[in-house]
């Protein structure tokens, strides 16, 4: 595949890089990510994977777009409000660059459709607002072996890792089973800073980008927490993976996904 | 000119930096290790900047003539994969 004028113009700054070059950014446009949450996290990821050319994106999500969405959700525009956020953000994306094809999911991930989404995707990231989504995000991560980017945000504090499945350690080996209902606040009710939003979620694209072209290291093995009020990050090293996982151990007892419950006040009204 | 075998041979007297670098790099990365580019610029900027990176990446600058007539041809080696 060679690259077309436009496009040596379009993405000169990636292949002028040492790390990324021609052949990155070929990998790039051949790469497959799939967001999964079309919101506050996916929406940074959605800009930024569109923009630098991964040519196939996945997006993922049931809602539509609310108002009250708009102070962290960019992709999302006040004309957009009513529409199914995959078909915004679709649209955004191709806005932003024709190079990539976006398949829209307008549906929420449970056990029996989750394998069949990630399947054809490299890199998977999880820009979900709930616990029974992103354990069951990670737990089917690790059973088909695609590799994952977590985060989760609340407040003005926000974390991620990366999750190699087989090599570092997974969500579950860190938070091994969801906290009881009503234990932790969601964003909804504890609140959260968008700009935050757009810190993590966009090294969560950086994640990616680093994934599909080899440069760098990954944060697999690790967790980032960054705190907005104090504007520190601490990296902190993580056990091995593995040892008495649930999920990712060589033993595992987890074998099937699981719907968890999810906090009623999480869930929109759809009536 | 120069006494070696020309293996590619691009121009980029038609595009402005960075898209000089970025033409250079990418005939360089698909050509094979040891092989000899020959690339037509412009002076001023692209004939500042364009060997200085190229070297910057690595590779080896067997000869920069000046055409004089506000052109030059830069003679890169391809060096690593």
């Amino acid at each position: 595949m060679a690259f077309t004028n436009e496009q040596l113009e379009r993405y000169s700054r990636h292949i002028i890089l040492k790390e990324i070059g021609a052949k990155g950014q070929k990998k790039l446009l051949n790469g497959k990510v799939l967001i999964i949450g079309a919101g506050g996290l996916g929406s940074p990821v959605a800009l930024y994977l569109a923009a630098a050319g991964v040519g196939t994106i996945g997006i993922a999500d049931a809602d539509v777009v609310d108002l009250s969405n708009l102070q962290r959700q960019v992709i999302h525009t006040t004309a957009d409000l009513g529409r199914k956020k995959v078909e915004s953000a679709a649209e955004t994306m191709r806005a932003i660059n024709p190079d990539v094809t976006v398949n829209p999911y307008y549906q929420f991930i449970n056990s029996s459709n989750i394998m069949e989404l990630i399947k054809d995707y490299d890199f998977i990231i999880d820009g979900t607002d709930n616990f029974a989504a992103k354990f069951l995000i990670n737990d089917a991560c690790v059973m088909a072996k695609k590799p994952l980017s977590h985060a989760g945000i609340v407040r003005f504090a926000g974390q991620l890792t990366t999750v190699i499945p087989g090599v570092s350690p997974c969500y579950r080996c860190i938070f091994k089973n969801p906290p009881p209902k009503d234990a932790i606040p969601t964003c909804k009710e504890a609140g959260v800073i968008g700009a935050m939003a757009g810190v993590i979620g966009t090294l969560q694209a950086l994640e990616a980008i680093k994934f599909l072209t080899g440069a760098g290291e990954l944060l697999s093995g690790s967790l980032l927490t960054f705190d907005g009020l104090e504007m520190a990050f601490h990296k902190i090293k993580l056990p091995p993976r593995g040892a008495g996982c649930a999920v990712c151990s060589d033993n595992p007892t987890i074998t099937k996904l699981i719907d968890y419950d999810q906090p009623v006040c999480e869930l929109k009204k759809k009536d | 000119m120069a006494e070696f075998q020309i293996d590619e041979k691009i121009d980029i007297t038609d595009v402005k930096c960075p898209i000089t670098f970025v033409k250079t790099k990418v005939a360089l990365e698909e050509m094979d290790e040891g092989q000899i580019l020959e690339v037509h610029l412009n002076g001023g900027e692209p004939a500042e900047n364009v060997p200085r990176s190229v070297k910057e990446e690595g590779h080896e600058i067997l000869d920069f003539i000046d055409n004089g007539d506000g052109t030059f041809e830069l003679f890169i080696k391809k060096v690593g994969e």
